[in-house]
């Protein structure tokens, strides 16, 4: 066995606590955000999403995203049930860690990246095709495109990282535009909640949607400064990168909200830190702090104005996926191209201002059309036969009365402590 | 004895009730609700989106008060609750045939 580098090794071990701690702290921002009577479903979907994505990581999740690659599209066999993975160690020399120590790291952006889409379905999915619906898109959109883009093996890995050469350090296409891009095909398969564009539909609880905001924000410093696999200055890049950009986008989303509808609101802040936390994502590791800084500031104004497509165009996004995961994700991966610095990172490129030309922006529009449509197309399609044969939508009366009741047997709010007993 | 109903603005409501035990009202029930008059609802915008709310907040005040104080408690909620713009609210004065005091079974203007 080879020497395992203990800084590194801790640095990653507790990044995937960190980014497991994420999406308890989704739960609870998407929560916050829905209406009172469909709050634990809201919830149970991304602890379901836990469950679920864990016990196929185990059996087949990992070794199809990071098994030897077959031709840059879908990893191997070899890690079948995690074989072949105690006690290894994966990394350049100097730095190795434990393969399950990055095992591990990397479920955790399976979870959250399903987690994600139950945003775009609020209130109107069965929960038991919600199971189902996780288990099938995990395997057939998340590990190959985690495989695509995550699966660096010395030019033989996935098509992206390996071939490609975009450039994505923490999940640009593989969590932020895939979890966008499905949600979009999810949202139009379901259709919209009974009332959409009528009824206000406003969150139920802010203060339980900033707590997940909050949780998120520092979640990600895991998810980010973790993606670098090491304890040292590019860690340390991720991590100032992701606060400058997350802190900018927070200031910048009510700033344009306040102009536009004359009120700063507490859900403005709380998207617009998750916005701009999104857009640094993949750039995180490529951009100096002024390009951290830029980028956030943009991501604000854009995803705050992308939010409201979903009137204009009629598609029932309820908690707003697309607009801030897919839009920032796509700022992200396009600001690599424009403003990465090899200052930054040695490994990374230099864009379109930082004399680079057009060949990193071409790679990086090329990663995030591709990731885009596949997983669109992909994800329309699991939708689609899941609702024609289980169903997925759940009946117009359940609807209205509540998934709570409906699907769980509960409700989150008893104040009195007497609404059993009447 | 008299039922003295008010719906109000919710910002109205300390005023009412200092105005009210000033008065020497010696008890009253306030409940949250929400509803419209003539002015209908209003048109509310939200994270870049506008929606008209029908129900608009208010609270209703409820005071049990006798035959002969009756004119001077619905002028003493009146005069706190009004701010001269719309959406003020109603009040109203329904009869009231018995009151008891459940504790001790006293009865008509013994029981306020």
């Amino acid at each position: 066995m080879q020497a395992i580098n203990s800084g590194d090794t801790a640095w990653v071990l507790a990044s995937g606590a960190l980014v497991l701690f994420m999406t308890p702290g989704l739960a609870i921002f998407y929560g916050g955000m829905v209406r009172a009577k469909s709050v634990l479903n809201m919830m149970m979907m991304s602890f379901a999403a836990m469950g679920m994505t864990t016990i196929i990581w185990v059996l087949y999740g990992y070794s199809l995203a990071f098994g030897k690659s077959h031709g840059g599209i879908i990893g191997g066999f070899d890690h079948l049930g995690l074989a072949a993975t105690l006690d290894q160690v994966t990394g350049p020399e100097g730095h190795q860690i434990p393969v399950l120590a990055f095992a591990m790291f990397q479920l955790t952006f399976a979870i959250i990246t399903v987690a994600l889409l139950s945003g775009a379905i609020a209130d109107r999915a069965k929960f038991g095709s919600w199971v189902l619906f996780v288990a099938v898109w995990i395997t057939l959109v998340y590990l190959p495109v985690a495989h695509w883009a995550f699966a660096a093996q010395g030019g033989t890995g996935g098509w992206i990282v390996d071939k490609l050469k975009a450039l994505d350090f923490a999940g640009g296409t593989v969590v932020e535009i895939n979890s966008g891009a499905a949600a979009l095909a999810l949202a139009l398969v379901l259709g919209k909640r009974e009332g959409f564009k009528r009824d206000p539909m406003r969150p139920h609880n802010m203060p339980l949607v900033l707590l997940g905001a909050g949780m998120l924000w520092f979640g990600w410093f895991g998810f980010n400064a973790g993606s670098a696999l090491s304890a040292g200055s590019l860690a340390a890049t991720a991590m100032i990168n992701t606060q400058i950009a997350t802190a900018a986008a927070a200031m910048t989303w009510i700033a344009y909200e306040k102009k536009r509808d004359g009120k700063a609101t507490t859900l403005g802040v709380a998207s617009g830190a998750v916005a701009g936390a999104v857009a640094i994502t993949p750039a995180c590791g490529y951009l100096n702090p002024l390009g951290a800084l830029i980028l956030g500031l943009l991501a604000g104004v854009v995803s705050a104005w992308a939010v409201t497509r979903k009137y204009k165009f009629g598609y029932d996004d309820s908690l707003d996926v697309v607009g801030v995961h897919g839009v920032g994700g796509i700022l992200g991966m396009l600001a690599i191209g424009l403003i990465a610095t090899v200052t930054a990172n040695e490994a990374g490129a230099n864009g379109l201002f930082f004399h680079g030309g057009t060949t990193q922006l071409g790679r990086q529009v090329a990663a995030l059309s591709v990731v885009a449509l596949f997983s669109f197309a992909a994800t329309w399609l699991i939708a689609t036969v899941i609702q024609k044969t289980v169903g997925f939508r759940v009946y117009r009366d359940d609807e209205l009365n509540g998934l709570d009741t409906t699907f769980h047997a509960e409700s989150a709010y008893d104040i009195t402590g007497n609404s059993n007993r009447y | 004895m008299k039922l003295v109903t008010a719906i109000v603005k919710p910002a109205k409501v300390d005023d009412i009730k200092v105005a009210l035990q000033a008065a020497g009202v010696a008890g009253m029930t306030v409940s949250e609700t929400r509803g419209f008059g003539r002015q209908k609802g209003h048109t509310e915008i939200y994270r870049g989106a506008e929606y008209t709310v029908d129900f608009i907040p208010k609270v209703r005040i409820e005071v049990l008060v006798d035959d002969a104080e009756a004119q001077s408690i619905i002028d003493t909620i009146v005069t706190a609750a009004n701010t001269g713009s719309i959406g003020d609210g109603k009040l109203w004065v329904t009869p009231v045939e018995q009151v008891i005091r459940i504790r001790t079974g006293e009865r008509g203007g013994d029981a306020l």
